[in-house]
């Protein structure tokens, strides 16, 4: 292997990792002042100009709060949990092109880590590898809230990997290949994939809300129900991992749906780039916008719906496309 | 129902077909398989969810934002509030309106006012200590309301944190200073029942009536 390509990779590794760690942080920013807004609050506002140093304060408290490991906890699973979370994100970051490829003084730089043929996939095993932060935390908290947090993430992630999975094998079927690349470039001829799969892109955008988390299937850490899930026993940095990796699978979901489904990044011209962050972009917004919106679901509406709602769609979605594509 | 139920139509609490009392907005929960699936079609393609996105997204790009950033400006409060007590003085003159009579320290249901009085030379009754605990007092009003010169009343300041119990007793804080009495920049107290500025503007008619 040269040496430019280790470098090359290591720069790339380095580059996702810092600029996803500080994304998830103004992600927080953005997040409560949208909220606000549309509560016609103005929130954070204190430190400095419009409040935008709150990442900073924010920051600052997690790492040097106290680290408690609280006495009846299974220490080693405790300590490992937050560092699954974070740790899978952003493994799953890797076969995500973030940009087209562009030049620095004629070396070519694909700004993905590695174009690995069975991407898609790959990313969305990670992303469920994920769900042992939760799971794990929650089981060795010795908490009967993180417990019980632990027990609908375990029916949550698991129910609704089906339902990525399923609405994805439609699209994968027209493209014939797993790379995300490929997935990229079969929409520069013809239409945004949404134009082929609405069905499909619908059951992913709530296959999305339900992997990471997010506030209409947000039960995993229900605060009004069972405090904070899995994470209320954490405290100090290691809750913060669970927070980094909630943000960066956020902005990774964010950037599949748009690969995916809305043309990705086009022919990979400067427009192309702009117009894939500006996808990213909308629909981190509409993760926040549902959040003011609407409310949550039961655990049992929850597993109705992805059972006797989304995986027969998806099931009838594949069986037509299998149709057209066979006549 | 043909005509408003009366008074004495509500006071029959017994609930039967046709008396005052009705279910409101109560619908049949779906029981077979297929008016389930049917209420489950209605609702997704009503599309009720994006309603809610408009709602909020409409309150954002208005931007009508009701937070009143608290330190820096505050809302006002009406003149009837009872917070920390004012000690007036006579306009002009500045003389204390105080006369030492003792009535406030004898209503005080909460025991936080203390005072000291002398006859001085020219035989007049003169206040020579007043203190009132603000850390015990409950701020229910009687002294104001009893004080027969309006000397003590209760002014607009509830900020009242200090780091010493001392603080709250000490009278010329609540004094009026001087120079304000005599320049008479101090606002009569308007006693008590006193009604808030413009509060006529604000009357609206009782939703009952429409």
């Amino acid at each position: 292997m040269e040496t430019a390509y280790l470098i090359e990779t290591v720069i790339k590794i380095v580059t996702i990792l810092l600029v996803f760690s500080a994304l998830a942080g103004i992600g927080t920013y953005f997040e409560r002042k949208v909220l606000a807004f549309m509560q016609r609050r103005l929130g954070p506002m204190n430190v400095g100009p419009y409040g935008i140093a709150q990442v900073a304060a924010d920051g600052i408290k997690l790492f040097t709060k106290e680290d408690i490991v609280p006495t009846n906890v299974v220490g080693p699973i405790f300590k490992i949990a937050p560092v699954i979370t974070a740790a899978t994100a952003f493994m799953a970051a890797a076969a995500i092109p973030f940009l087209p490829s562009f030049e620095i003084g004629g070396y070519v730089v694909n700004p993905i880590v590695s174009d690995i043929n069975v991407g898609i996939l790959y990313v969305l095993a990670v992303m469920a590898v994920g769900f042992y932060g939760p799971l794990l935390g929650g089981m060795a908290s010795a908490n009967k809230y993180a417990l019980l947090s632990a027990a609908r993430g375990a029916a949550v992630f698991i129910s609704y990997e089906v339902i990525t999975g399923l609405s994805l094998l439609a699209p994968l079927m027209m493209v014939g290949s797993f790379s995300l690349i490929d997935l990229n470039n079969f929409q520069i001829e013809g239409y945004w994939m949404v134009v082929y799969q609405p069905v499909a892109m619908v059951l992913f955008l709530i296959a999305g809300f339900a992997e990471t988390g997010r506030t209409p299937f947000h039960l995993v850490a229900n605060d009004h129900e069972i405090i904070d899930g899995f994470g209320t026993e954490y405290s100090g940095m290691r809750w913060g991992l669970f927070f980094i990796g909630e943000y960066a699978n956020m902005f990774f979901y964010a950037f599949l749906i748009s690969i995916l489904f809305f043309g990705g990044f086009g022919d990979g011209s400067v427009l192309g780039a702009f117009a894939l962050l500006g996808k990213v972009s909308f629909f981190f917004f509409f993760f926040l916008w549902t959040r003011a919106a609407w409310p949550d679901v039961r655990p049992d509406q929850l597993m109705w719906l992805c059972w006797k709602v989304l995986m027969p769609l998806a099931v009838i979605n594949i069986v037509i496309t299998g149709f057209v594509m066979m006549f | 129902m043909s005509k408003l139920p009366s008074l004495e139509d509500f006071k029959d609490r017994n609930v039967v077909e046709g008396s005052a009392y009705y279910d409101v907005d109560q619908r049949e929960a779906p029981t077979t398989g297929m008016e389930k699936f049917k209420q489950v079609v209605n609702r997704t393609f009503r599309f009720e969810l994006f309603i809610g996105l408009w709602v909020v997204l409409r309150e954002m790009i208005k931007f009508d934002i009701h937070t009143v950033s608290y330190p820096a400006e505050k809302l006002p409060i009406g003149p009837r509030y009872r917070a920390v007590h004012e000690m007036q003085r006579l306009w002009e003159s500045g003389t204390e309106r105080c006369i030492g009579c003792g009535l406030c320290e004898k209503i005080c249901i909460s025991d936080c006012i203390r005072m000291d009085t002398r006859i001085d030379e020219n035989s007049r009754k003169e206040v020579t200590e007043y203190t009132i605990n603000l850390g015990r007092c409950i701020f229910c009003g009687y002294c104001a309301e009893v004080c027969p010169e309006l000397a003590i009343v209760h002014g607009g300041r509830y900020e009242n944190v200090s780091e010493q119990r001392a603080h709250y007793t000490d009278f010329n804080d609540m004094l009026t200073p001087m120079d304000m009495a005599i320049s008479g920049k101090v606002a009569e107290y308007p006693g008590f029942g006193a009604v808030t500025p413009h509060e006529d503007e604000r009357i609206k008619t009782t939703p009952l009536a429409y």
